[in-house]
């Protein structure tokens, strides 16, 4: 049975000039033990999404559809096992490290406050739990002493993932958890997270807007478009061989050094997001399009099979797979 | 307007290997204090963008490239070495400064806070102008903007900054520059801050610039797909020195510096990866020796002992590199293991 | 094209016009204010000066208020309406005016701390220390007690004691404005320090400054009253001096208490009007403190 299920997921930001769509029935589902990448530019609903699994939206965000966590509706849940649920089954790392931690306090006793708090731990516990969460991070146990900026960007990130890790939750969601570190620091932040995947069996979704490291890091990903799932499938597949146009365009933003075909010739997207309070008939993506028919002002394509375990939204998979 | 440029083509877009150098960094070293110690951010570098050259200046956070480009650009002073553009040392008074900002021109990373939120797009298009008093304000920011890729400029002259996407705000931020109808531009890590679909169109500006205006460019950036996207020679750096540079099908498809492996073999769909550890090393505290031994896995694994360096490695200095266009490289290792060494190394 | 930026700058306006008279406390404030300034404007066409003069004083002597004089009259049967509302002119202008001297004070010495760092921005910190650890009201009075007294150097007086802590204020702005990306690239494409200061400082910091005016007219208008009690006074009536005069003929123990109640309303009123004005401003531009946007 899939860990994580989300069902026909709606999400919509009421304000005061009206309702905005950022989420449009959305299904995915995850494995126990998978890692599932979520990809898309700014805009495209994928950290609305994200927040949605723990329910961190704010109040005026309207939920549809059904998040089964473990067959429980998170949607349903009562406050207290809301409460219970973040910390212990599913947690989640944002981006920008620098911001998430306390600046006053120490490391340690912030990766402890959720033990403590969830009395999974009395204090002498907690500080070997510290110590240990941060040896599997790769850093030193004094480190629990250390205020936060007494670390830099990359260890930051760390320990950021250490304290998601306190609890021993089944499920991480990592929000953009390298944007901001260098190459050299994302390797190492992305190497870790592979192992945790790999070695203790937890879930993950990462969200990114950059497809390599989602593939590098994850089994499948979904490729996310003014709020929709536009294509989803194995992330190598999808990664070297994208079936919708817009997958293709993220795919190649990222050139492949060495490759003669990207040599002084960058691939990018004309045209900007679409503003969901307005967003295009048909499908959505057909002004940016570069293989955009005339029938697609028209028509709204839904996911269609596109290969094993594959699925795109785009009138040319369509037609491929109705003509065999 | 019309427009009848020729879309840019591969052929054109490659460089010719001698160009007259036009803005030069000849051993420059930038120091401040920092925490009661001197940072030695760039701390010997030569340096040349040759004119209509695109070239990117990569490293990790730390290492002194962005401290680079701000003393090639006269917003800081150099502690020893001189800046030269145009064959003439550049000289820090505020007049000279003026009219050095009309020949070299900046583009930041982040666009959104590169635009003053109060004004509009046409005001921030004009600053430079403005600032310089050229005639035909209203054309030149037109032009400006069309240039950029925002057509037609009119319906973007009174658009606020808040109203536009990242990619349209990069664009206003390179039309400003290119206002002052500049001949390098320096761009730092002008497209980190934006969206992967993005990026691309960016970068296609300032490949098109170049062929439409002869623009030069210091691109300085930690990507680097980015320089095999759009550069003709690529300079690696690291704490405060180039520790390799050189044409970037050379550069980027051999690597030969340590250093350079490393950041080459963290790139996505790459075979086998060296993951550093640790940081890089504080600027106050450079060591001894190569500065990159204390992190060098070539110097860890024991190839640098075997080809019988590993003692220059950990005492003995390099030498700053040269500016000129061929390929070099500051490193014990790969100078010792090559048959051919190059002309000037070793 | 200019046109349409009015267009533009009249929106904006609306929008903040709209948002303050959300403002409940504030648009109170305002209304006060607006008939006190008007009052006082008109002042002219009705009485002049003449019915602050002791010799023309037309009524009984500490007579009680009635039908005939509404706020009762003083030692010299002078009516207290009508002083009062004469003397509104010249506490309002001092107001007004030792307020815009110390908001421009502050506003330069500020804007320069913040902008030049090194040791002018230092030195000029230090100075604004030292005069901010002056004890202001005793400058004042030593100050109006050597100049003389007349309503310029009260405003002198005034203006030049109470200008450190807005150039504290404008300098803390002005250091985080000039963090910002734009300013770097202004320098970039070649402005000075002129260029950034008037194009990128001072419209970012002008918010804060109109907010700090409305606060330190409702403060200097309280100075000059205490000032004026306490004898450094502009020699023409105001609501400070009507103070002075209730207490030096004694009006506490005639049983007057009019001559004290009406001009410490006045004074009392304007300060408030101007204090809630000046905070609803704060709220409705200080981007702090609303949410982000706009």
């Amino acid at each position: 049975m899939s860990l994580l299920e989300l069902d026909d997921v709606s999400i919509t930001y009421r304000i005061a000039s009206g309702d905005v769509p950022a989420v449009r029935g959305v299904s995915l589902s995850l494995d126990a033990g998978a890692a599932l990448g979520v990809a898309g530019e700014s805009g495209s609903g994928k950290s609305t999404l994200a927040m949605a699994l723990l329910r961190l939206l704010p109040r005026d965000a309207r939920v549809g559809g059904r998040i089964l966590l473990d067959g429980e509706d998170v949607l349903a849940m009562k406050w207290g096992r809301l409460r219970a649920v973040r910390w212990a089954e599913a947690s989640i790392v944002f981006q920008g490290a620098q911001h998430g931690l306390n600046p006053v306090r120490r490391i340690g006793e912030q990766i402890a406050e959720p033990l403590l708090v969830h009395d999974l731990a009395k204090p002498d516990g907690a500080r070997k739990r510290v110590a240990e969460l941060l040896e599997q991070v790769g850093l030193p146990a004094w480190r629990a002493r250390s205020y936060p900026h007494e670390l830099s960007g990359g260890q930051r990130q760390r320990v950021m993932i250490a304290m998601a890790l306190a609890c021993s939750p089944r499920l991480i969601v990592a929000d953009e958890p390298t944007t901001a570190l260098d190459v050299m620091v994302q390797a190492q932040v992305l190497a870790l997270i592979k192992d945790l995947v790999a070695e203790r069996g937890i879930s993950l979704i990462m969200i990114s807007h950059d497809l390599s490291v989602l593939a590098d890091v994850c089994d499948r990903l979904a490729v996310m478009y003014a709020g929709r799932v536009v294509e989803h499938g194995p992330s190598h597949e999808v990664f070297r061989d994208a079936r919708h146009p817009y997958s293709s365009a993220l795919a190649a933003a990222f050139p492949t050094v060495g490759d003669p075909v990207s040599r002084m010739a960058p691939k990018g997207l004309g045209g900007d997001p679409p503003d969901p309070m307005a967003l295009p008939t048909g499908c959505s993506f057909h002004p940016r399009c570069p293989v955009a028919l005339d029938e697609c002002s028209s028509l709204d394509v839904e996911l269609w099979p596109a290969g094993e375990r594959r699925a795109a939204a785009c009138v040319h998979v369509r037609a491929k797979e109705e003509t065999p | 307007m019309t427009e009848t440029q020729p879309a840019a083509d591969t052929a054109a877009a490659t460089a010719p290997a001698t160009r007259r150098a036009l803005l030069e960094a000849r051993d420059l070293r930038v120091e401040f204090p920092s925490r009661g110690r001197r940072a030695r951010a760039v701390d010997g570098v030569n340096l040349a963008v040759g004119e209509g050259e695109i070239v990117a200046l990569v490293g990790e956070s730390g290492c002194g490239k962005t401290t680079l480009a701000r003393t090639l650009l006269g917003l800081e002073r150099p502690t020893s070495g001189e800046v030269r553009y145009d064959g003439a040392v550049l000289d820090h008074g505020s007049k000279a400064l003026k009219a050095y900002r009309r020949e070299v021109q900046l583009v930041l990373q982040d666009p959104t806070g590169s635009l003053n939120p109060r004004h509009t797009v046409y005001e921030a298009v004009a600053e430079g102008p403005r600032i310089h008093g050229l005639a035909g304000e209203r054309e030149i920011v037109a032009e400006a903007l069309a240039r950029a890729g925002l057509r037609p400029p009119e319906r973007f002259f009174l658009r606020y900054p808040h109203e536009l996407s990242g990619g349209q705000r990069q664009r206003v931020v390179i039309a400003g520059a290119l206002a002052l109808n500049p001949k390098v531009l320096i761009a730092d890590e002008p497209v980190a801050s934006l969206d992967a679909s993005v990026r691309g169109e960016i970068l296609a500006l300032m490949l098109k610039l170049r062929q439409d205006l002869g623009l030069s460019a210091l691109v300085v950036t930690h990507d680097l797909g980015l320089a095999w996207n759009i550069a003709d020679r690529v300079a690696v750096m690291y704490l405060g020195r180039i520790v390799e540079s050189g044409p970037v099908e050379q550069v980027l498809t051999a690597p030969r510096h340590p250093y350079t492996q490393a950041l080459m073999s963290v790139l996505p769909e790459s075979p086998e990866r060296v993951v550093l550890t640790g940081e890089p090393p504080d600027p106050t505290r450079i060591p001894g020796g190569c500065r990159f031994h204390a992190r060098c896995q070539v110097l860890a694994s024991g190839r640098a002992a075997e080809a019988g360096v590993d003692a220059r490695c950990r005492s003995e200095l390099l030498d700053v590199l040269p500016a000129t266009p061929e390929a070099h490289v500051a490193c014990h290792w790969a100078r010792a293991v090559e048959p051919a060494p190059e002309g000037a190394g070793a | 094209m200019t046109s349409v930026a009015w267009d533009r700058r009249k929106l904006a306006l609306g929008r903040f016009w709209s948002d303050f008279r959300r403002q409940r406390a504030g648009m109170a404030g305002l209304v006060v204010l607006a008939v006190a300034v008007v009052l006082a404007l008109i002042a002219p066409l009705f009485i002049d000066e003449n019915v602050t003069s002791v010799v023309t004083g037309t009524g009984a002597r500490w007579a009680p208020p009635s039908l005939d004089e509404p706020f009762g009259t003083d030692e010299s049967g002078r009516s207290i309406l009508l002083m009062a509302w004469w003397g509104s002119r010249t506490s309002l202008l001092i107001g007004f005016l030792a307020a815009l001297l110390s908001i421009v004070i502050g506003m330069v010495v500020g804007i320069a701390a913040g902008h030049f760092r090194g040791w002018a921005g230092a030195a000029l910190m230090r100075v604004t220390d030292w005069f901010l650890v002056l004890p202001s009201l005793v400058t004042a009075l030593v100050l109006a007690a050597i100049l003389g007294g007349s309503t310029f150097t009260i405003i002198v007086a005034i203006g030049v004691t109470t200008w450190p802590s807005t150039a504290r204020l404008i300098r803390a702005q002005t250091l985080s404005v000039e963090a910002r990306p734009y300013i770097e690239r202004s320098k970039a494409l070649g402005g000075g320090h002129w260029h950034i200061t008037t194009r990128h400082v001072l419209p970012n910091v002008a918010p804060l400054l109109l907010a700090s005016t409305t606060l330190e007219v409702a403060s200097a208008i309280v100075t000059e009253s205490t000032l004026a009690f306490l004898g450094a006074s502009a020699n023409k009536t105001s609501w400070g001096t009507m103070l002075r005069g209730s207490y030096d003929y004694g009006a506490a123990t005639e049983g007057a208490w009019w001559y004290i109640l009406i001009p410490g309303l006045c004074i009392l009123a304007v300060v408030m009007a101007f204090t809630v004005a000046g905070r609803a401003l704060e709220a409705v531009l200080n981007p702090r403190l609303r949410k982000a946007g706009a």
